[in-house]
């Protein structure tokens, strides 16, 4: 729609170059308006989590981390010396890698069809994997436990892995599509032309192409799954993850340690973000 | 099933539970040893038992015990701050280690209980369908959901001939309670008194009953429960009423006097109560007795009252779960804990109501024992009718009701409007 | 956006294997697409038909749940919890306001005003998801505490008396909302405005228009598909949210959501609980399938993969 109003605007050419803009003072002081503002609401999103990071520093006496009693590293050198945490953090990154493995092989397989092929029942499927997205996560919490209910099913890891996968393979799917759609068919084609079975041009010629959306996919899912809370809480059964550990501690008090693995997993974010950034930086040049 | 009716005579159900002496010891005792000599190749044989009848049922469980024995292994699952820890490693357990070397048994511990009513409903489903927990020791306190457990058949009942130190050493309130007449099921862990905490200094006056707690100058700095037992029951007290002999005309005399707080309260809380209090949000809050003796240990400066219109005392008990993998370890754990000297230990840093009242005395000598700070906090501790009420104390303090369901139905409609608004 | 098709292979390959044309080829998507599809059908279709038959039956824990058809449970359910369910439905309404004015000039910032750092602005906006928002909804319990740096700030300067708390009131739980969710309204808007051609502000320029009715009349309305994404990626999960009403909330701001969490944790009154959860869900996701209706679902999936 935009490149078809540009398009049309596009035919009477300017006969002059774009007028000089004009600076009243009106207009200079209103321009810092906009960029204040978003530098404002930045600020207000990341001040939980300085808060956090300072925190994790705090010198606590007693169970509470409430007030600032000095600097010190002994959090991070004692980082898991909770052992209930620990359990939890180490039930958060399994599970969070079996799902991601999981939803990435079937998001990617669904991402494709989507993005490449028109068949009987795509549109039915999109609307799936919209419902999914859309519904919200107690109500996909719920109905799956009433599922483990009914069947009897004892609610544990596994139930977990069940759910996350569930809800991150349809991110996975529309990433995968999304790069699916701009992938231009000429490359499986000539790969057929020279005579490589459908696996081989999968493997060798779609799949890399295709890898940055896989692993963006792939990462959204992991990030999703480490996240959790309402689905997990109620399908949990026993078994406690990171986010319900911390959710449940506020009667002991919240222990540093938390903060210190907050900041840990941020700081790994952060990197493979930046990392990611850089490496497609480089591969466009 | 028998052992759960409570309207058996408790030494009837504990001569169910207990070793008897057989028809055919008797007979051999009687001195017919000549005569036997004879009639040893013949004799009547003993009456058929039906398989129908609380005989048979105590044949049961002592065939069961005596096919249980010691594994090495014990799973125990507890609530969070409700055992005593070293204090420079968070995760050792003295008492547990002093277990594990006195009976060879290792302790796996967890705090996987946060409340009874969620707690039943994780692991429902896993003994519903024959599954075990995944322990063999859990800790649920009186009331609604240790109702369910033993309805529901779900705990395995003990062995009466391993609780001797249980007998000798447990204090009247520990003893043959009216949620588990002759401790079928159950021994108690640690009893607690719901009252009132509260921070001196910012309230500016001495709080003494539960009325305290609905004046205007503490708005919004009021905490209060959302559970449908410790709530209910104190508004009872604070009504003037004996929860555990209250009528449905009472429970909604109840619920108009939370009703009329309901402006002043900042929050109905889960247990994180004692977070808000010790930061400040709170100024004065319904709480337990031990969270506020451990939150002064740490530091804070609040004080507990148990109010004079009466409060709720509640038991929380040790019991063993269906299909327990190791029920002879629980077993040997539950009757170990009840010699006085570990139950001092526990107390002291538990600071709940022990129930071994002879671990008084320990308590009082190791304070003599002790010097400095550690004196002064056993001395508190010894003295303490948080951790060990006077009889006149008791008098104040009452039990939950018991409700049927369709009673649980009616308190329910009435009470859980008040903290689900 | 129209998915690409290819054409089947006109003549079979020189060394291909000729079975490879024509039906086997037709049937790679639906092979493609059957594990995904499988799974979803397992876990998301048949558990919500399940908990649909859940909410009709009756019982209780003890003696178990029979299929009785009992669709009174409905109305009870509504008539006992409406105050709930349209509480959740006004903070849902609400948070989703807050985030358009908070968060379309942000967007509006990044995508015109952004230049080579686009992508840095962006990634400072995600950033605080990188942890969990559990523990980012504690750390503003923790800071909005009565006696923390922001309130006993204001009390020393006298903005505030000493009664005054922001938490445990709705303001702290809609601001909880508006914080966790802006995101999800941002990302979609940001698209949307990234789409509209330069020179669309060119030619508006040399129209003489100001750079305010350029707006108003141009961008604006260009942007409205992302803004629609935008309040259905965030007025959906808001209204079912209750972590923020759990931690940040007080007295009379229970969610719909704490409510389910309570009748199938504390009360395991399942049939309840599934009829609440299934209310929910259908008033949300009439909104959700008129908007696919009229709009298409390819905004939606387009900031999703965003």
């Amino acid at each position: 729609m935009a490149s078809v109003t540009s398009q049309v605007l596009r035919a009477p050419e300017p006969t002059e170059p774009a007028k000089p803009k004009r600076r009243s003072a009106r207009r200079v002081s209103g321009r810092w308006l906009l960029p204040a503002w978003g530098w404002l609401v930045i600020a207000w999103l990341c001040a939980p989590i300085i808060v956090m990071i300072v925190f994790g520093f705090n010198n606590t006496t007693g169970k509470f981390n409430i007030r600032w009693q000095g600097f010190t590293l002994r959090n991070y050198r004692n980082v898991f010396g909770i052992d209930g945490l620990t359990n939890a953090l180490e039930n958060s990154l399994g599970i969070a890698a079996i799902s991601t493995v999981l939803a990435t092989i079937l998001g990617t397989f669904l991402g494709m069809a989507l993005g490449r092929y028109r068949f009987r029942g795509s549109g039915s499927v999109t609307l799936l994997l919209f419902a999914n997205i859309a519904a919200p996560e107690v109500v996909l919490g719920a109905a799956m436990l009433s599922m483990f209910l009914t069947l009897g099913v004892p609610r544990g890891y596994l139930t977990i892995v069940l759910a996350h996968v569930m809800f991150s393979l349809a991110y996975v799917a529309v990433t995968v599509r999304a790069r699916m759609v701009g992938l231009d068919p000429s490359m499986e084609e000539a790969a057929r032309d020279l005579g490589a079975g459908p696996v081989t041009t999968f493997f060798k010629v779609t799949l890399p192409i295709i890898m940055p959306g896989v692993l963006a996919g792939a990462l959204l899912a992991f990030a999703l799954s480490i996240d959790d809370y309402i689905i997990t809480s109620f399908n949990s059964g026993n078994t406690v993850t990171f986010p319900l550990y911390v959710f449940g501690a506020s009667r002991t008090g919240v222990p540093p340690q938390v903060n210190v693995m907050g900041t840990l997993i941020f700081m790994f974010g952060v990197l493979v973000a930046i990392f990611g950034a850089l490496s497609s930086r480089r591969k466009r040049v | 099933m028998p052992e759960s009716d409570p309207s058996l005579p408790p030494d009837l159900l504990r001569g169910l539970t207990s070793a008897r002496l057989s028809r055919r010891s008797a007979l051999q005792l009687g001195g017919l040893s000549a005569l036997s000599a004879v009639l040893a190749g013949c004799g009547i044989a003993g009456a058929q038992h039906s398989s129908l009848g609380l005989s048979a049922a105590r044949a049961e469980i002592t065939k069961f015990w005596a096919a249980h024995k010691k594994t090495g292994t014990l799973d125990f699952a507890n609530w969070p701050l409700y055992i005593d820890v070293d204090a420079k490693d968070k995760n050792v357990h003295p008492t547990l280690d002093a277990f594990t070397k006195q009976t060879g048994i290792k302790v796996k511990y967890s705090e996987p209980i946060q409340d009874s009513g969620s707690y039943f409903s994780k692991v429902q489903p896993q003994l519903a369908s024959g599954h075990g927990t995944g322990f063999d020791l859990m800790v649920i306190t009186n009331g609604l959901y240790l109702d369910k457990f033993i309805a529901l058949d779900y705990l395995v009942p003990l062995d009466q001939s391993a609780m001797s130190t249980f007998y000798a050493h447990a204090s009247d309130l520990a003893k043959n309670p009216s949620y588990d007449r002759g401790n079928v099921y159950t021994m108690p862990w640690q009893s607690g008194i719901t009252g009132i905490g509260y921070d001196p200094k910012k309230v500016g006056k001495k709080i003494t009953s539960w009325n305290d707690l609905l004046v205007p100058a503490l708005k919004g700095k009021v905490g209060m429960f959302a559970d449908t037992e410790d709530l209910p029951s104190s508004a009872l007290c604070a009504v003037g009423v004996n929860p555990e002999t209250s009528t449905p005309r009472d429970w909604h005399k109840a619920a108009a006097w939370l009703k009329k707080q309901q402006p002043l309260v900042r929050k109905y809380y889960e247990q994180d109560y004692i977070d808000a209090l010790s930061k400040g949000d709170l100024w004065a809050s319904m709480a337990w007795s031990g969270d506020i003796f451990q939150a002064n240990a740490s530091g804070a400066t609040l004080e507990f009252v148990v109010p004079s219109e009466g409060a709720p005392i509640w038991t929380d008990n040790m019991c063993i779960p269906a299909h327990a993998a190791h029920p002879r370890d629980a077993m040997t754990y539950m009757d170990w804990v009840y010699q006085p000297k570990i139950a001092a230990a526990l107390a002291e840093y538990i600071t709940y109501i022990t129930p071994v009242s002879d671990a008084h005395a320990v308590i009082a000598a190791d304070a003599k024992a002790a010097t400095g700070t550690d004196r002064t906090g056993l001395e508190q501790i010894a003295s303490s009718p948080l951790v060990f009420p006077s009889p006149s104390d008791f008098s104040r303090l009452h039990r939950f009701r018991v409700l049927t369901k369709a009673e649980e139905k009616v308190w329910n409609g009435i009470f859980e409007p008040i903290f689900q608004s | 956006m129209t998915a690409a098709t290819i054409a089947p292979p006109t003549a079979p390959p020189a060394t291909g294997k000729p079975r490879r044309a024509g039906w086997a080829a037709k049937l790679v998507p639906y092979w493609l697409v059957l594990p995904g599809w499988l799974w979803l059908a397992v876990f998301f279709i048949v558990p919500t038909v399940i908990m649909l038959s859940v909410s009709t039956m009756t019982g209780d824990i003890e003696a178990g749940f029979k299929q009785t058809f009992h669709w009174s449970t409905y109305t009870d359910a509504w008539s006992t919890y409406s105050v709930q369910f349209i509480r959740s439905l006004e903070y849902g309404a609400i948070a989703t306001l807050l985030c358009i004015l908070i968060g379309y000039p942000v967007a509006y910032w990044i995508a015109f005003r952004g230049g080579a750092h686009k992508s840095s602005l962006l990634f400072l906006l995600l950033l605080p998801f990188f942890v969990s928002f559990v523990i980012r909804t504690q750390s503003w319990n923790f800071m909005l505490s009565d006696n923390g740096m922001v309130l006993s700030r204001l009390r020393g300067w006298g903005v505030v008396s000493s009664h005054f708390h922001i938490l445990q009131s709705s303001t702290a739980v809609v601001g909880g909302l508006t914080y966790n969710f802006l995101p999800f309204m941002v990302l979609p808007i940001y698209v949307a405005l990234e789409r509209v051609d330069p020179a669309l502000l060119e030619a508006s320029a040399d129209l003489y228009a100001s750079k305010f009715t350029a707006l108003r009349k141009v961008v604006f309305p260009l942007s409205l598909p992302g803004v629609f994404a935008g309040v259905l990626l965030t007025f959906v999960p808001v209204a079912a949210d209750y972590v923020n009403s759990s931690i940040l909330g007080g007295p009379k701001t229970t969610m719909i959501g704490n409510i389910i969490q309570t009748q199938y944790f504390t009360n395991l009154n399942y049939p309840v609980a599934a009829a609440l959860s299934f209310i929910l869900m259908a008033i949300l996701l009439v909104g959700v399938f008129l908007y696919a209706r009229l709009l298409g679902t390819d905004d939606v999936l387009d900031a999703a993969a965003a």
